[in-house]
């Protein structure tokens, strides 16, 4: 067992979440590596909507990936990482864990759910991208809904295939050309009966090709669903600094810091209820700059005029803002 | 009256039900606002405090959960579950049973092993077991079994086209509205008919907020009416049992002792496991003779109702009598 010290502090986006322990890992393919998290002192994990990611941190960065179980009441949370050589180095650090490493983790986050409505779920997935359409496939399984896959992958580097196959039996269709992807593709929309889902997972090119199928036959919208494989995207938000005119203070805001929070941490008390950017308690005069308003509270016309902001969620689009504080 | 600072205001004298009273107003006036705040806060209030947990099991317990049992029975369209909607029912159950049994341990015990689970509940002598997902397993089906845990009226929004639709439900002390009605419309259907929050552009915003919860966030929120006697069900369906009351309350010689506040908490919880949205209301309510006894309370829901725009006056349906109760409770 390596040892893997927990970073120092938690970053904001795995803030109010988790500490986990590593408590199993095991190679699905050369590329791809699957890591099974569980709480240190056994207790339940939150329960999670089908197709959640959760945010993984990794020394100072974060990044998020796909659930692979049903949700349901977890003892262990189960995510499956593809080594990306050239990307930030996530993916490399997440392969580097080892059994009894510790890690912060956000509580799952849900950017893509099963239609509660549907009577059937059509998956397709291509790569990396079967572990959210898997997590579908085992709810489905679970709530008595039924559903098919249809899962491209290039030979010997497709991950969970047992498990799929197990899973679905005949409603699985591999497939590792695409002639022969288009083919089951084509035949697969143009005979889905009336209550059916479509979700997609993969690369961008491929499920913008899926879906403009889907819409070119007559799909609506509300029908289709889709996840870029890496899952969500956090908006932490480019770093700013607040000049605090009355308290002659001047803060750094960095991305994925909160400027309320940073008002906080400085000592000053602002009121707040919801830190959604919805209440309006926490709106604070602007005297110069430009903020980037990020709420629902403020009206167009308020947001134009740049006056006041919501400190919980907005930003600046300048590099400086004057707050009259 | 004869309440006199200092001795009857001594908070610790009050009755449970007053110094439990989740008291809504913190200024001279009310305004509509979305108002919610984090869930499991404690507040403190001028006669005591309220809000610690989601679920609040108080002295009318028993009593409350018999009158909803009543009023099921003679009227099953209260409660409805579209199909789609059973595991969010489920969802619900996983959700509430397990914090009660940690808000309560004296009284409720939950333990789980994989869906197989034991719920005990000692104020109500009651020992289940059941399996999360068949129906079957507990008596009554689980929605109607979990209103008999709770006094809260349960709501369930599903949540998909970038809304909510209110798809099921156990709504026994509606106020003013009809659960039976509002099945299967979305949100802003339901509403439509409250003045001023279109031009104020809450509802969006309400809307907005609640779709962007994340599964297993916690919110709250209050809203307050007025009701004509000590009942909890002012649905629309009984209206001619209650609606003739409010046109005499006014001059009634007992107006202290029959008109109550109406407070509902209401909780917004995004489930964890569906991501169903779930609408808890709890309502509570409080004669004005009680309110009385805590002067800082007297004086701001006199000033309030005195104050509150007509419109306001007219949908809540106390336009009739609200100067009658402001006069009263301002003349100390
Ligand atoms: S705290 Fe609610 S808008 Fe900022």
């Amino acid at each position: 067992m390596t040892i893997t010290a927990l970073p120092i502090t938690a970053h904001p986006a795995v803030e109010g979440g988790l500490q986990l322990e590593v408590t199993n890992v095991s190679p699905q393919t050369e590329s791809i590596v699957s890591i099974t998290l569980a709480d240190p002192s056994g207790a339940r994990l939150p329960s999670y909507v089908p197709g959640s990611h959760l945010v993984v941190q990794y020394g100072s960065g974060v990044n998020a990936y796909s659930l692979t179980g049903s949700g349901n009441a977890p003892s262990e949370y189960a995510i499956s990482v593809l080594r990306v050589e050239d990307g930030a180095g996530g993916s490399v650090a997440m392969h580097h864990l080892a059994v009894g490493d510790r890690v912060y983790v956000s509580r799952p986050r849900s950017a893509f759910a099963p239609a509660s409505t549907a009577t059937h779920h059509l998956l397709i997935a291509a790569g990396i991208g079967i572990t959210p359409v898997l997590s579908h496939a085992r709810a489905a399984a679970d709530r008595g809904t039924t559903s098919s896959l249809i899962y491209v992958y290039r030979p010997g580097t497709g991950a969970h295939v047992e498990e799929a196959r197990d899973l679905l039996g005949p409603a699985l269709t591999e497939c590792s050309d695409r002639g022969s992807f288009q083919n089951v593709l084509t035949e697969r929309l143009m005979t889905q009966s009336l209550g059916t889902h479509l979700y997609v997972c993969g690369p961008i090119a491929f499920m913008d090709a899926v879906l403009n199928q889907a819409r070119e036959l007559g799909w609506p919208p509300a029908r289709l669903h889709s996840e870029a494989f890496g899952a969500a995207e956090l908006d932490d938000g480019e770093p700013f600094t607040v000049n605090l005119v009355r308290s002659g203070l001047k803060l750094d805001v960095p991305a994925g810091v909160s400027l309320l929070e940073t008002l906080e941490r400085a000592g000053k008390t602002i009121p707040n209820m919801c830190r959604k950017g919805i209440c309006g308690e926490c709106v604070l005069p602007v005297l110069r700059g430009t903020p980037q308003h990020r709420d629902l509270y403020l009206t167009d016309q308020e947001k134009a005029e740049n006056t006041t902001m919501m400190c919980c969620v907005s930003r600046s689009e300048d590099p400086e803002l004057e707050l009259d504080l | 009256m004869s309440i006199t600072i200092g001795k009857d205001t001594d908070a610790a004298t009050l009755p449970e039900r007053i110094r439990r009273f989740p008291f809504p107003f913190t200024g001279e006036s009310y305004r509509y606002s979305a108002n919610v705040e984090p869930a499991n806060k404690n507040v403190p209030t001028d006669a005591g405090a309220w809000g610690a947990g989601v679920i609040d099991i108080d002295e009318f317990y028993l009593q409350e959960l018999a009158d909803r049992d009543q009023i099921l029975t003679r009227d099953p369209s209260r409660m409805q579950v579209l199909p789609h909607m059973r595991p969010a029912v489920w969802d619900t159950i996983a959700t509430l049973l397990p914090a009660m049994a940690e808000d309560y341990p004296d009284m409720m015990s939950f333990q789980r092993e994989g869906n197989a689970c034991r719920w005990q509940n000692k104020l109500q002598g009651l020992d289940v077991e059941f399996t999360v997902g068949d129906d079957d397993s507990l008596p009554m089906g689980p929605l109607r079994f979990l209103g008999s845990q709770i006094q809260d009226d349960i709501v369930l929004l599903d949540i998909r086209d970038n809304t909510m639709w209110l798809d099921a439900g156990l709504v026994s002390f509606a106020a003013d509205w009809s659960f039976n009605f509002d099945v299967g419309m979305n949100f802003l259907e339901i509403h439509g008919p409250v003045p001023r929050v279109k031009e104020e552009n809450i509802i969006r915003r309400a809307e907005q907020f609640l779709l962007r919860l994340q599964p297993g966030e916690q919110f709250r929120r209050t809203n307050w009416t007025m009701t004509v006697g000590n009942r909890l069900d002012t649905s629309t369906e009984t209206y001619p049992e209650w609606g003739p009351d409010r046109g005499t309350i006014a001059t009634d010689p007992d107006m202290p002792d029959k008109l109550h506040l109406r407070v509902e908490v209401q909780h917004l919880i995004r489930l964890p496991h569906t991501g169903v949205l779930l609408f808890l209301i709890r309502s509570y309510l409080l004669p004005l003779r009680d309110i009385a006894k805590v002067p800082a309370w007297r004086e701001r829901f006199g000033h309030v109702l005195a104050e509150l725009p007509e419109d306001m006056a007219e949908y809540k349906g106390i336009i009739r009598y609200r100067k009658a109760a402001s006069d009263w409770l301002l003349a100390g």
